[in-house]
């Protein structure tokens, strides 16, 4: 088996804007262009260009597939309508995170989901063998579709000049078929910075030729190419959370803090139901730990897995931690004990290879735009 | 990029000024700063500290990573560089110049020291 990285649609444009490359998930994506603090600065006060075909997408059709999806995921995909999306999980039958997903409405029996890169086999496997009893097709369409996201408060004045869809009437967690730069585009309301923004699924082909109408309509305005690692700062000072961070499958949805993405109120059985229903339970009466956030007094960063410590003693683990550049401070997220949860406590300290520097808890997120 | 021919240079990426009076300054290189990415947190030893050839001084943090500091040289600290501990992107912005790092009068330096040129076949192609 090919150890060879996977390409995206856009890779030789990647390398000739003079992108710092990473493997993330097997695949070749652009880390960051230049600086990555300005590339996080440019989405928070104007806008960035993000290639995101990495991430899985899988099309589940037919009379049952709002069935299939019911009880294949935790959330209730039925009260999704058509041109709407819904941020969602699926579990194990223990309760354990599988991923976290997008399902988008498509049409009145056609379901996009989109799951992160490192998970997406996965996710389609176990869409697949959950959809079986249920007349619903699931179809692997990560070859489909390249994702380019365009984010930040000047993002809808630039697709606006691309396109004559109904961007007004386009809601958050809202998608709908059109055309933009000439290109069938799959337009969605969705993102991972914190900031108002779109997401463009079109085919392959079209990506190039749809970066570079992007990147010319958003000249004027301040528009950037934006790499993975301003969207990891991104979305950490919004509070969302990271596969493999703050979601994983030793993890509910309930531990995370999430879960009102459950909803046992939904029609007929689904993939964790009862073990959710005891996470539930516990998480209300006797929660183990607590995500928060943290706020360092001192300059050194938090990275995952350092310990969170109090009098001495380890009280938690960082699972996300940067330098944000909103802040001006290292912030990070963490699993904390319930005790030492509240916004306000102090005396927390992480341990950063041995020293016990001062942090504060906060609530989630650090950062959410003005509207 | 370029790395200027009057420097000499560590497999650790770090950048070593001919001395002056026994006093020569380090930095890190550019390769070595652009591989960081964005610097935000400078920790440089102090002045009146011995550092060692070879041997770990400080660190420098990033956005994505914190990267161990290596002294090229054993001495005594005469000056660490402030402006990079006030404003870490120097180390991105000028690496070689006004991204310095520290200075030190020297006792004895690393013998495996590269010049320009092998330095650059050393990050070539990474």
């Amino acid at each position: 088996m090919s150890t060879a990285p996977r390409l995206t649609a856009l890779d030789a444009l990647h390398r000739s804007l003079g992108a710092t490359m990473t493997d993330f998930a097997g695949w070749d994506m652009p880390l960051r262009y230049g600086s990555e603090r300005d590339e996080h600065n440019a989405v928070r006060t104007k806008a960035g260009l993000f290639d995101l075909s990495h991430m899985g997408e899988i099309t589940v059709t037919g009379p049952e597939a709002v069935k299939a999806l019911d009880y294949a995921l935790v959330g209730n995909i039925s009260t999704v309508g058509v041109g709407r999306a819904r941020y969602t999980h699926i579990c194990q039958e223990d309760g354990g995170i599988v991923d976290d997903l997008i399902v988008y409405r498509l049409g009145e029996t056609e379901y996009m989901v989109v799951a992160n890169a490192s998970n997406a086999q996965v996710v389609l496997d176990a869409l697949t063998e959950r959809a079986a009893a249920f007349d619903a097709v699931v179809r692997d369409d990560r070859d489909a579709y390249a994702l380019i996201a365009v984010q930040g408060p000047e993002s809808p004045g630039i697709l606006a000049s691309l396109t004559d869809a109904d961007l007004d009437g386009l809601k958050y967690y809202a998608g709908l078929p059109g055309t933009v730069a000439g290109v069938p585009a799959l337009i969605a309301r969705t993102g991972y910075t914190g900031e108002d923004g779109f997401e463009l699924f079109v085919s392959p082909e079209h990506a190039v030729e749809l970066w570079q109408a992007l990147t010319k309509a958003g000249e004027g305005v301040g528009l950037v190419p934006a790499g993975l690692s301003c969207r990891d700062t991104l979305r950490l000072e919004a509070g969302m959370p990271l596969y493999g961070h703050e979601l994983t499958t030793s993890l509910t949805p309930f531990d995370a803090g999430l879960g009102r993405v459950v909803k046992f109120e939904k029609e007929g059985d689904f993939v964790g139901r009862a073990a959710l229903e005891a996470a539930a339970e516990r998480a209300a009466t006797n929660p183990p730990r607590k995500l928060v956030g943290l706020i360092a007094e001192g300059r050194r960063v938090p990275r995952a897995g350092f310990p969170v410590v109090a009098d001495g003693q380890v009280i938690g683990e960082v699972t996300s931690g940067a330098p944000s550049p909103t802040l001006g401070k290292p912030i990070a997220m963490a699993y904390v004990d319930a005790a030492h949860a509240a916004p306000g406590t102090s005396g927390i300290g992480v341990d950063i290879r041995g020293t016990h520097e001062p942090y504060e808890v906060v609530a989630l997120p650090f950062y959410k735009r003005q509207k | 990029m370029s790395n200027p021919q009057q420097l000499r240079y560590s497999k650790e990426h770090e950048w070593l000024s001919t001395a002056e009076d026994g006093v020569a300054t380090v930095g890190i290189t550019e390769f070595a700063a652009n591989a960081l990415g964005d610097v935000v947190y400078a920790q440089l030893p102090e002045v009146g500290d011995t550092v060692t050839a070879g041997e770990t001084c400080g660190e420098l943090e990033s956005t994505k990573s914190v990267s161990d500091l290596y002294s090229p040289v054993t001495g005594e600290v005469v000056a660490a560089n402030q402006d990079v501990v006030d404003d870490p992107a120097l180390v991105n912005t000028a690496p070689f110049e006004g991204g310095w790092l520290f200075k030190v009068r020297i006792t004895a330096e690393q013998d495996d020291l590269l010049s320009a040129e092998e330095y650059a076949q050393l990050t070539a192609g990474k």
